[in-house]
């Protein structure tokens, strides 16, 4: 079953990018700052446009009829794929930087694999993907290094919100049977083989930021196997499909 | 970070401005395209990346800081440039060519 394989790993790929997409567009027009507002929709625009080609071409691979908007917006929590770490409230702005730097730096790493995949399709999205994920890398790092390295209060602020997100970032590396078929397979990296470049990254960064990185090796899971969300993730998807929901195949 | 300045004013809590010049394309030069506030001089370049060059604008970006610019007083306009207003000699159209020049 290659086709169900790819399907299910382009769904974690593009609810990865529709959740944060989605979680950082809740910025818009309350950012702190007018600058960190206009870039945090950048991002956000940037995600929604990877999900466009992500779930687009999961959708091909289905081959039931749905489009990529069907897959966003007519799907509930279970059939969701994205890491738990995404669909996390934004608590502060503290906490969404951090966040938003632990997934670039997977992210990054992940899409630049990707560019070599067997699979031309998968190969073309990320190659055009990659870019943007290199500049949002070197922004959230940028910014957690100030943050943390800033006054005692914004330094308190982004420890407490790395300790609260470290237990999240484990699911990133964690590796299937869909993962072991697409690896044999040349078309996907197994995510495992990703973490030592993403500690590396996370190490130097966090240590510029004068952040103490927890030594607690517990993970979360469930949110790319779809076997256990957190309560946030069916909150969210009130607001994100509501006008679906509301108002079935609604035209603008 | 350097301590308060005594002879500074004192500090609003803002981000300090900077003017931004972006070139539109190769072979161009910078212009002024507007201002942002940012923590540092590379936040800026990254600031002015997100505000100003979102549809393609520019291939290059220059920043800043706003007071590190010193500028002509508004006032002294009449003694800095009305005295051009009658030197036309200044001009490359107030010169005859020879008839024998074709181009120039």
């Amino acid at each position: 079953m290659a086709q169900a394989d790819l399907f299910q790993a382009l769904l974690r790929l593009g609810d990865n990018t529709l959740v944060l997409g989605h979680r950082i567009s809740e910025w818009c027009g309350k950012a702190p700052a007018l600058e960190e507002d206009i870039a945090l929709a950048n991002t956000a625009l940037d995600l929604i446009g990877q999900t466009q080609m992500w779930l687009g071409y999961a959708a091909q691979v289905e081959g039931a009829g749905r489009s990529a908007d069907d897959l966003a917006m007519r799907r509930d929590v279970w059939d969701f794929r994205n890491l738990l770490m995404l669909e996390r409230p934004n608590i502060d702005f503290g906490h969404t930087m951090m966040r938003q730097f632990l997934f670039d730096a997977y992210h990054r790493a992940a899409l630049d694999a990707l560019a070599r995949s067997a699979d031309p399709r998968v190969a073309e999205i990320a190659a055009k993907a990659v870019k943007e994920a290199t500049y949002h890398l070197e922004r959230s790092a940028e910014t957690v290094i100030a943050l943390g390295d800033g006054t005692p209060l914004s330094h308190d602020k982004m420890q407490t919100a790395l300790d609260l997100l470290w237990p999240y970032t484990g699911e990133m590396f964690e590796s299937d049977a869909v993962d072991a078929a697409l690896a044999a397979q040349g078309v996907m990296p197994d995510p495992a083989t990703l973490r030592a470049d993403w500690l590396a990254q996370v190490q130097t960064t966090l240590g510029a930021a004068t952040l103490t990185l927890p030594d607690d090796p517990f993970a979360h899971s469930g949110g790319r196997s779809g076997a256990r969300h957190t309560e946030h993730l069916g909150h969210m998807l009130t607001q994100m499909q509501w006008l679906q929901r509301a108002y079935p195949d609604a035209q603008w | 970070m350097s301590g308060p300045d005594a002879t500074a004013p004192a500090r609003t809590g803002e981000w300090p401005l900077f003017e931004v010049f972006i070139r539109g394309q190769h072979g161009l030069s910078h212009r002024h395209v507007g201002s942002l506030h940012a923590p540092d001089a590379e936040m800026a370049v990254k600031n002015a990346r997100d505000v100003y060059t979102r549809r393609n604008e520019g291939v290059s970006i220059w920043v800043v800081e706003a007071e590190a610019i010193h500028a002509s007083a508004p006032g002294d306009k009449e003694a800095l440039y009305d005295p051009a207003n009658d030197k036309v000699y200044r001009h490359p159209t107030f010169f005859k060519m020879p008839d024998e020049v074709d181009n120039m």
